[in-house]
């Protein structure tokens, strides 16, 4: 079956961003490298970077767009699908394969909530059907019925254990065997010193992540083929596979929030530090003024603006998924637009500061620009606050488009979303009993990458700062 | 001992690994002044904190004791400790603007002590309050006490400090460097009240000092510190006649004395204190170095009359040089004849003025005459001292001079050009032509910029040498001049101490191969052994490279060793210029006549210290702004500033009555 790739403007945003960093890695000044070989030495640095690969290898696994060809008809050119698809869907299609009618808890066999069935008998009664995942089961492994659920989920269970455990294994050594072979020494002496401790890589760490990374991974892989692990929603979607999507988004609206920030408050921050008098004056100018209107009602007012655009224009976007796109897009944007002014504050008042440093003043004596000095002497003193603030508005910008969803001016309703399953938990968390499990994982997945994310930026900062890289 | 007011034995403190202090001894006897010398590093602060108690959270008593009146202070529970703090033991820090709390009025910082220690209420605090104050030798006592901090002045602040520290009517009092931080004129002003609070009260003092100078007049015993260690205990007389252990006697000789020679550095830096040290922990740097040193730790020797000294040398049959090496050698090559005719630099009435906010919103506009019509001459290959005090508007002086601060009025002329060319070309060289070191070496190196890159900026951005390979030739060769090897052009600031730092940013400001360095207080911030090292480099580059200086500081003697002319300036003025020696020697404007007497030196017994501080130079006194604090003013010079007039000798001073040289 052929297929047709499908490039979304924020996929290729999100490429072009990771592209930048890759040539960074491979282009990057001596201390760039120095620094980055540092961070990993840090146990900190290594966990939380793992479960962050995690993530952005699910973010970008799910950025790679594509369209099938539809079943060739005769006399007509090839035709594509209107479904847009990405690598992600394929990988976990099995878990969104079988709808339910409505809720079901994690794990469970039937649903959640008592629904008119026909008996065997031929009486109508109100009870618990079974979900239709578990019908597809039984259907083709009886025997598996006749030994119980509960056994079953056990040994699932222990099965994924047990294939964490032996993948995780595997790719330690593999890395063990990669770094053997760069560092010119024997496995087995690696391995050693690796185990004791005593290499600058903290493979212990390393390792214990990495084991329950991939247990957590095997045992969902396992139990999914069964259950809906973590439950489905309301429309009898599976929330597994719904907060797997959300990753995207989460990752985008973070990452392409902060690309939208970031020049505006460095570039407007430094050089109404740096220059000050009538340059200062219209930043701070342009600044309070977009501080005293209301965040969230530029937002809103840009948000229908555009909706009614899209209305109005709908030949611009031939699918569901690039209207999608344009509208997160465009939150990006706006969002970006209405928060770099903290930012950009602080920065300015540091800048104030740095400005009357006498290693900024040698420079002027000797006759640098103006610019080169903004660059080398202003800039990299004020990286740490740039990353710690990045960082944390990463996370704010993560935290805001479930603020946003939940006003109805997030993302579009249709895409997953953390927001949207929060926006949905509203009611879920009103009815009796109390169905939880979305919320829970919405926010799960949300808390990890949070905090795990700002770990990272954390040991970050250590080591690309030489003062800290003395400890 | 029981005659002893504090006795500290075998104290020994770690914060991590680090020894900080490392098994010291001494004692303290009430009326007695103690001195702990020692550079910084060396652990004498640590040990004034061991005995307050207030050691940083990550530090250790490892051994030893205090006793204070034979009290075991480290056995004292935390309750009892608060009442021997501030109550039985005063202390003042070496900062007195930031050892102030900004928003409370001094009135209510003073009467917290006093109510707590003397528990008293009321109208009797009130008047404790300004007695104490008037006893540090505030006027308006109970007016000041209703005033913030800010509003006074820094010597100010640290007599406030002073009472503050004496209303537990201590029997010890802790200074710690409590001068460090002051102009010199005011600083013998606190000196001389400190010895005044001592007689009078009977207090013992432990006093913390890197000024063997302060040391000399404020000291009953001397004791010495060198990493962590007390090397040297003595009386005062025995010490300064004749100091024995090799690291005193090389503090005395790094000492500027003689002009034209050459002062005598101690080589290297302080010892890192977590390194583990096998022999004398000042082998490294001892020229009397013997075999033994490097093995094993020298015992304590004495050597009679309370003079103990912890000196393999000392007890050898190589007995070492008699006295403090003064006998210096001269300077190899001969200082260059200065009277050329052509001025490299040439400042004429030059002016900066900043504008102030006005208080009010329509209130009228002041200005602050930070540099009010200074005139200076500067030959090629001279080296020309800017004195004063701070405040005096002689760093903004500079900062014109390498064209960091535009002038307000005036002119400032390189080789017969005025600076500021529009031509970028010209801009340029007058840029590499003027450059400067700055104050402290810790701020002027970007902490995030390798050594490599530090150097080559000016290089490349002043185009003095654009190609790649031939820069890294000089760079190196570079680093040979200021003493440092080629290795370090790979490495961060961070990792070199005080004395390497400003090295390196004195090799950045040579870099751009400039003609005229302009040097502000190059030394202030480091250490006596480290500062004859940059001293003697200075010296040595200017010969070898022919080198105009500019030299701003506020040590006159260290002016007098290294320049050839001087000028003393006060308020934005420069009151008096001429042949340093002739200046250093027999001063003809009061104020430099003062500031020479301020500074104590190893044999004056008695400070001659001004009035008063000197005035705000947003609103200087009308006519001769010197003349409140001045002992020789007559009407006159209320009223109109006096003209500049030349003295036989060719000295230019600013005065009505100048000291008469030859009376002097």
């Amino acid at each position: 079956m052929g297929w047709q790739p499908v490039i979304l403007w924020a996929d290729g945003l999100i490429w072009l961003t990771v592209a930048a960093v890759g040539l960074l890695f491979w282009r990057g000044a001596d201390g760039f490298r120095a620094g980055w070989q540092h961070l990993w030495r840090k146990p900190v640095a290594m966990a939380a970077g793992l479960v962050l690969l995690c993530y952005v290898g699910i973010g970008l696994l799910d950025s790679l767009h594509f369209r099938l060809r539809l079943p060739a008809q005769a006399g007509m050119s090839a035709q594509y699908s209107v479904e847009v698809n990405s690598v992600l869907d394929v990988l976990i299609a099995h878990l969104n394969a079988y709808p339910e009618q409505t809720y079901s808890a994690p794990l469970a066999k039937h649903l959640f909530v008592k629904m008119p069935t026909i008996l065997p008998d031929g009486h109508l009664a109100l009870t618990y059907p079974d979900l239709t995942l578990y019908q597809a089961q039984k259907l083709g492994h009886d025997e598996q019925r006749a030994r119980g659920r509960g056994q079953e989920k056990i040994r699932l269970g222990l099965r994924g254990v047990l294939v964490g455990v032996l993948l995780a294994a595997a790719m330690t050594l593999l890395f063990a065997g990669w770094q053997a072979y760069r560092e010119g020494m024997p496995l087995r002496d690696l391995l050693r010193t690796a185990l004791q401790g005593k290499h600058p890589l903290p493979w212990r760490t390393g390792w214990a992540t990495l084991t329950v990374l991939c247990v957590l991974g095997a045992m969902m892989a396992e139990w999914s083929t069964v259950y809906h692990v973590l439950g489905t929603d309301k429309i009898g979607q599976d929330v597994l596979y719904q907060s797997m999507k959300g990753v995207r988004t989460g990752l985008m609206m973070g990452t392409l929030t902060t690309l939208v920030t970031l020049p505006l408050a460095v570039g407007l921050g430094i050089a109404a530090g740096y220059f000050g008098g009538w340059v200062d004056d219209v930043i701070q100018y342009i600044y309070t003024t977009l501080n005293s209107i209301p965040g969230v009602l530029l937002i809103v007012a840009a948000v229908l603006l555009m909706q009614g655009f899209i209305e109005t224009h709908p030949a611009l976007f031939d699918s569901a998924a690039s209207r999608a796109d344009f509208r997160l897009l465009f939150l990006c944007g706006i969002l970006g637009v209405t928060s770099w002014t903290s930012l950009c504050r602080v920065l300015r008042g540091e800048t104030f500061k740095l400005r009357e440093q006498d290693y900024v003043l040698a420079a002027r004596t000797l006759g640098v620009s103006d610019w080169r000095i903004m660059g080398r002497h202003v800039l990299p003193n004020l990286l740490h606050l740039i990353l710690i603030s990045m960082v944390m508005d990463f996370s704010g910008f993560v935290l805001a488009e479930a603020v946003l969803s939940y006003l109805g001016v997030g993302v579009d309703p249709a895409m997953a979303s953390w927001g949207n399953m929060i926006n949905a938990a509203r009611l879920e968390l009103s009815r009796e009993p109390v169905v939880w499990w979305p919320l829970a994982s919405a926010f799960g997945w949300m808390f990890v990458l949070v905090l795990s994310a700002n770990l990272f930026a954390d040991s970050l900062r250590e080591a690309f700062d030489p003062l800290g890289r003395r400890r | 001992m029981s005659e002893s007011l504090l006795q500290v034995s075998e104290l020994r403190i770690t914060i991590d690994k680090v020894r900080v202090v490392d098994g010291i001894s001494f004692a303290v006897a009430p009326c007695q002044t103690f001195v702990l010398l020692g550079e910084s590093g060396s652990g004498k602060s640590m040990t004034a904190l061991a005995i307050m108690r207030l050691l940083p959270e990550s530090a250790r008593y490892q051994a030893g004791d205090i006793r204070l009146h034979g009290q075991d202070l480290l056995g004292l529970p935390e309750s009892a400790m608060r009442s021997v703090r501030g109550g039985t033991v005063g202390m003042i820090f070496q900062e007195p603007m930031t050892s102030l709390n900004p928003v409370l009025t001094l009135g209510e910082q003073l009467e917290e002590s006093l109510s707590l220690h003397r528990g008293l209420h009321g109208r009797a605090l009130h008047e404790a309050a300004a007695d104490l104050l008037q006893s540090v030798g505030i006027a308006d006592a109970a007016q000041r006490l209703r005033d913030y901090p800010f509003q006074i002045s820094g010597g100010m602040k640290q007599r406030v400090m002073i009472a503050i520290s004496l209303a537990g009517n201590p029997a010890l009092l802790i200074a710690d460097e409590p001068t460090t931080a002051l102009d010199v004129t005011v600083q013998a002003q606190v000196l001389e009240l400190l010895r005044k609070v001592q007689r009078e009260r009977g207090m013992g003092m432990l006093l913390i000092t890197h000024d063997l100078a302060v040391a000399a007049y404020m000291a009953d015993q001397v004791g010495v510190m060198y990493a962590g260690e007390l090397v040297e205990m003595a009386p005062r007389a025995a010490f300064f006649k004749q100091a024995q252990h090799p690291y005193s006697q090389k503090l005395f000789a790094a000492l500027p004395a003689q002009p034209d020679q050459v002062l005598k550095a101690i080589a290297g830096s302080v010892p890192a204190l977590d390194s583990v040290f096998e022999g004398c922990r000042f082998a490294g740097r001892c020229d009397e170095v013997q075999a033994i040193c490097r093995s094993v730790a020298p015992v304590w020797q004495d050597l009679g009359n309370g003079h103990q000294v912890r000196c393999h040398a000392v007890s050898s049959p190589f007995q070492i040089k008699s006295g403090p090496a003064l006998t210096l050698s001269r300077s190899a090559q001969p200082v260059l004849s200065v009277h050329h005719k052509q001025a490299l630099l040439t400042v004429r009435d030059a002016q900066v003025y900043f504008d102030l906010r006005s208080s009010t919103l329509f209130g009228k506009r002041r200005q602050l005459k930070a540099v009010d019509g200074v005139d200076l001459d500067l030959f090629p290959g001279e080296t020309l001292a800017l004195v004063g005090e701070s405040g005096c508007g002689k760093t903004t002086l500079g900062k014109s001079l390498v064209q960091l601060q535009p002038l307000t009025a005036g002119r400032i002329e390189l080789d017969g050009v005025a600076l500021g060319g529009k031509l970028r070309r010209v801009l340029q060289a007058q840029r590499a032509a003027i450059q400067m070191v700055f104050q402290d070496p810790f701020a002027s190196l970007n902490p995030r910029m390798r050594i490599h890159a530090l150097l080559e900026e000016g290089m490349v951005a002043l185009g003095v040498e654009p190609d790649a390979p031939r820069r890294q030739i000089l760079l190196e060769q570079l680093m040979t001049q200021v003493g440092m090897s080629k290795q370090v052009l790979n490495r961060y600031p961070h990792e070199f101490s005080g004395g390497q730092r400003q090295r390196i940013a004195i090799a950045r400001a040579l870099a751009v191969q400039p003609r005229l360095l302009v040097c502000d207080e190059p030394t202030s911030a480091l250490d006596v052994s480290v500062q004859a090292q940059i001293v003697n480099l200075l010296r040595e580059l200017q010969t070898s490279m022919g080198l105009s200086l500019l030299f701003i500081t506020h040590n006159l003697p260290l002016a007098r060793h290294l320049a050839q002319r001087m000028a003393v300036m006060y308020l934005g003025r420069i009151v008096e210029q001429g042949d340093s020696a002739a200046i250093a020697a027999s001063p003809a404007h009061p104020y430099s006549q003062a500031l020479l007497q301020s500074v104590p030196t190893l044999t004056t017994h008695a400070l001659v210290s001004l009035r008063g501080e000197p005035a705000s130079a947003s609103h200087p006194p009308t006519g001769c702004h010197f003349h409140p604090r001045c002992p020789r003013a007559e009407a006159v010079c209320q009223v109109i500033y006096p003209a500049i007039r030349t003295l036989q000798d060719g000295r230019q001073v600013a005065c009505y009555f100048p000291i008469d040289p030859v009376a002097a």
